[in-house]
């Protein structure tokens, strides 16, 4: 049924329990549908006007349909309980330590991704309004020493797989919504609100950064990129964009 | 002399006001969406026939440009919503049915009433009318999500927020008219549960509406502060718009609007469905000829789901940065809130069982209702739960599941109520049956080819409101040429509209037909006779009453010996 719902393909840990959990959302509901639909079929053939001059006063007896509704009750309870709250908390309540994952800032604006790497230093350099310009749409301030080896990039973002990803988003200006489809990512990027978002990429790859939030006229083309990338080549990307800093 | 009428304080002719009004909004609201499927289908190739009416400021050479699109989405979600849907649906069926059918001489608040229907007029001129200040029209969703709401160019979005404040006013006075006369006018005899269960589902919405709707008025006129005196409500601070830091107070809250808004916003899903839920109840026991299957449960039911309506509202808000409790909350209430609408569902099922049923047109579009609408609830299910929703949160998924609620949801219920109760409000003209049959099956056919592929597309993880529907991202390339079958059924579902329209005017002119009750009905606003007199005797489905000489008896029908009706 993975097949035939046509999901993107998933390439990150907590994908496997999303899309389990979509299998079997679907398949309650069709049963559901399919069992609904065969009774109302037979109903409308069985009691049209031709078929059944006289109607029942009382009509069905019985009180299966209550024992249905229960069955419905206990299959959405049994989902939320068993499913969807358990990989929830593990969204959004078990972080896993910043020293052990690969810490990055995406800010969003109308209509790009501005990627903030901490750099070798691991500390992210601090950023001010006053600085934003054509040249540095994150407002990064180079002097401030830990500042100084910061990566940034626009609408690439580079990561490496079997690593935890830990992703402080923000948004400079609208709403926006940063969704990474193969990671089974989806975050709104709202501004004033800085909100982390956490995954492992399981596969290397090279896929598209979508916002899936109305942010104005080019939401449309609001496209980014991101490459899942093995240890060695993510360490060497690292090296070259910095090389870049040191040689402006 | 026909003028008179847009100054009656009759309630069936403001009903019929109404009426007329919805009905030109939803043509409306759905001619913008016949361009927003062209574009999907062809982005960026010029608009044929009316790509040069658009005006070249919104489309030059006829080519939709993203500002137009986005445009075009606000809009037609806003008129279809407030100016369509819901007017028809409560100001035109409520206010020309709830006094008929409790037996009332009119509403409780005559004057208030015309004055809900004119506040409501003008709510929808200044919406029309802001397509033509500069600028256009709003453009930023009919969610107005600040800042990009508060921070939009133009003047359109601050019509919008003048329009949907006159539209408040409407609805709230709309609201305690009805609730008033519900519970001060019923006529002697009619007891609570002899309601029939239109005036239940009406009541149940009016308390909806006069509760949810200071949420989003409070909302509107802080976002009219924030766009009109500087103010920052919903702006926070640190903002920088095209690289240039935004000379703004700050200090507010984006997110804010978005939980006021949704207050409003969820409720507003079941003002859309209940009354159409009343529809079907009607038209369902009067065309299988017995009474509801489960009346009592279908009424405490219409009571849960009221009352839980106003705790669901944040599952929209899944991935604003939800914590682990208060998306439990959520999650769960919106997992009981699916209860009561399966035991209304499955109780309107049920009902046709040992029925026996007339294929009328009314009774088409009904029973199409009953599939239609389980396929937006079930596809409810997966965004409700939260870990689910996130591949499929403002996807195409979202679209196509409150489309099938409301389109051939709700609207197929308002189209069952419209030749249901034609004979009655054009005083014995039937509307004509090969038409309504025409335009029943073209409908739902080329509904169902334009809303079922937005799941296969959501899945696959296209987003919504996108100018060229997804043209630039690989993961849409597969599903991407669904667009042009689905865009051509929606041309499709325009042309057999010609038929009910057709349909509409000519029955208006033509003759009258049949007797006061041609449907056989129980209900009273089949009976004729002076209301003063009249007496309730009975409960509102007493049809194939075992021993009973005919197969319906009407709420007015004393116990034997029987005389006239309404003696």
């Amino acid at each position: 049924m993975m097949e035939w719902l046509g999901l993107p393909p998933a390439a990150s840990a907590h994908a496997a329990g999303v899309d389990q959990t979509m299998v079997l959302v679907h398949a309650l509901m069709a049963v559901l549908f399919v069992g609904w639909t065969i009774f109302f079929t037979y109903v409308l053939i069985r009691f049209r006007r031709t078929a059944h001059r006289d109607a029942s006063y009382h009509g069905l007896r019985g009180r299966w349909s209550t024992v249905i509704e229960g069955a419905v009750l206990v299959a959405e309870v049994a989902l939320l309980v068993f499913f969807s709250v358990p990989l929830w908390s593990a969204r959004v309540d078990a972080f896993p330590p910043e020293a052990q994952s690969t810490v990055v800032r995406v800010v969003a604006e109308q209509f790009a991704w501005n990627v903030h790497y901490p750099g070798a230093d691991g500390r992210f350099g601090r950023t001010s309004l006053e600085l934003l310009g054509p040249s540095n749409p994150l407002g990064l301030d180079r002097t401030d020493p830990a500042g100084r080896d910061d990566i940034t990039t626009i609408n690439q973002l580079n990561l490496p797989v079997n690593r935890p990803v830990i992703v402080h988003l923000s948004s400079k200006d609208m709403v926006h919504s940063f969704a990474l489809p193969q990671m089974r990512v989806k975050q709104d990027a709202i501004p004033g609100i800085a909100q982390p978002v956490w995954f492992t990429p399981t596969a290397t790859g090279r896929w598209e950064i979508a916002c899936s939030q109305l942010c104005g006229l080019g939401h449309y083309r609001m496209r980014g990129f991101y490459t899942i990338q093995s240890p060695t080549e993510y360490e060497a990307w690292l090296a070259s964009e910095a090389a870049l800093i040191a040689t402006p | 002399m026909f003028l008179k009428h847009f100054y009656s304080t009759d309630h069936k002719i403001i009903g019929l006001l109404y009426g007329f009004t919805s009905l030109f909004f939803l043509l409306v609201g759905f001619s913008l969406v016949v361009l927003i499927r062209w574009q999907l289908a062809y982005p960026g190739e010029p608009v044929p026939y009316v790509g040069g009416l658009l005006g070249a400021a919104n489309a030059p050479g006829g080519v939709i440009l993203p500002e137009f699109y986005n445009q075009l989405g606000a809009m037609h979600g806003t008129i279809m919503v407030f100016l369509g849907v819901v007017p028809l649906a409560v100001g035109a069926f409520g206010n020309y049915l709830i006094p008929l059918q409790i037996g009332a001489p009119d509403m409780a608040f005559p004057r208030l009433n015309l004055a809900s229907y004119w506040f409501y007029f003008v709510g929808g001129a200044i919406m029309l009318g802001s397509f033509l200040v500069p600028g256009g029209a709003a453009n930023n969703g009919w969610t107005s999500y600040p800042p990009l709401s508060d921070l939009a160019p133009g003047n359109g979005q601050t019509w919008w927020l003048a329009g949907m404040l006159c539209l408040i006013f409407s609805s709230l006075l709309g609201a305690l008219n009805f609730i008033t006369t519900i519970v001060q006018l019923r006529a002697p005899g009619m007891t609570w549960f002899r309601l029939p269960f239109f005036v239940w589902a009406q009541f149940v919405t009016a308390f909806l509406l006069l509760l949810a709707f200071p949420a989003l008025q409070a909302a509107a006129l802080l976002q009219g502060m924030d766009r009109l005196a500087g103010t920052s409500f919903f702006l926070p601070s640190g903002l920088a718009v095209s690289g240039q830091p935004l000379d703004v107070a700050g200090g507010g809250n984006a997110l804010l609007w978005q939980h006021l808004f949704w207050f409003l916003g969820h409720p507003e899903v079941y003002v859309l469905i209940l009354p159409g839920m009343g529809i079907v109840a009607e038209v369902i026991t009067n065309n299988t000829r017995k009474p509801l299957w489960g009346y009592r449960l279908m009424v405490y039911s219409l009571f849960v789901l009221g009352f839980l309506s106003f705790v669901v509202w944040a599952h929209h808000m899944f991935l604003t940065g939800m914590g682990t409790v208060i998306s439990a909350f959520f999650q769960a209430t919106t997992m009981i809130i699916s209860i009561p609408s399966v035991v209304i569902l499955s109780s309107l099922i049920l009902s046709l069982y040992g029925g026996s049923i007339r294929f009328t047109t009314p009774m088409l579009f009904a029973l199409a209702f009953l599939p239609m609408f389980g396929i937006g609830g079930l596809t409810g299910l997966p965004l409700g739960l939260a870990t689910t929703d996130i591949p499929l949160h403002d996807t195409n998924y979202v679209v196509g599941h409150f489309h099938y609620l409301v389109a051939p949801g709700t609207i197929f219920a308002l189209f069952a109520g419209i030749y249901h109760w034609f004979p009655r409000m054009t005083g014995g003209r039937m509307m004509n049956d090969t038409l309504g049959r025409i335009h029943f099956v073209g409908s739902l056919i080329c509904m169902n080819v334009i809303f079922l592929p937005m799941f296969v597309q959501g899945l696959a993880g296209v987003n919504r409101r996108l100018w060229d529907g997804g043209a630039v991202y690989a993961h849409a390339q597969e599903v991407l040429s669904l667009n042009i079958p689905m865009s051509m059924a929606a041309f499709g579902l325009a042309f057999f509209q010609l038929f009910f329209i057709v349909n509409l005017f000519l029955s208006l002119r033509g003759p009258r037909t049949v007797t006061d009750n041609p449907w056989g009905a129980t209900t009273l606003e089949w009976q004729t006779g002076p209301v003063a007199a009249l007496r309730v005797y009975r409960d509102p489905y007493e049809y194939s009453v075992p021993g009973e000489p005919t197969d319906f008896l009407p709420q007015n029908v004393g116990p034997a010996p029987r005389s006239g009706p309404a003696e």
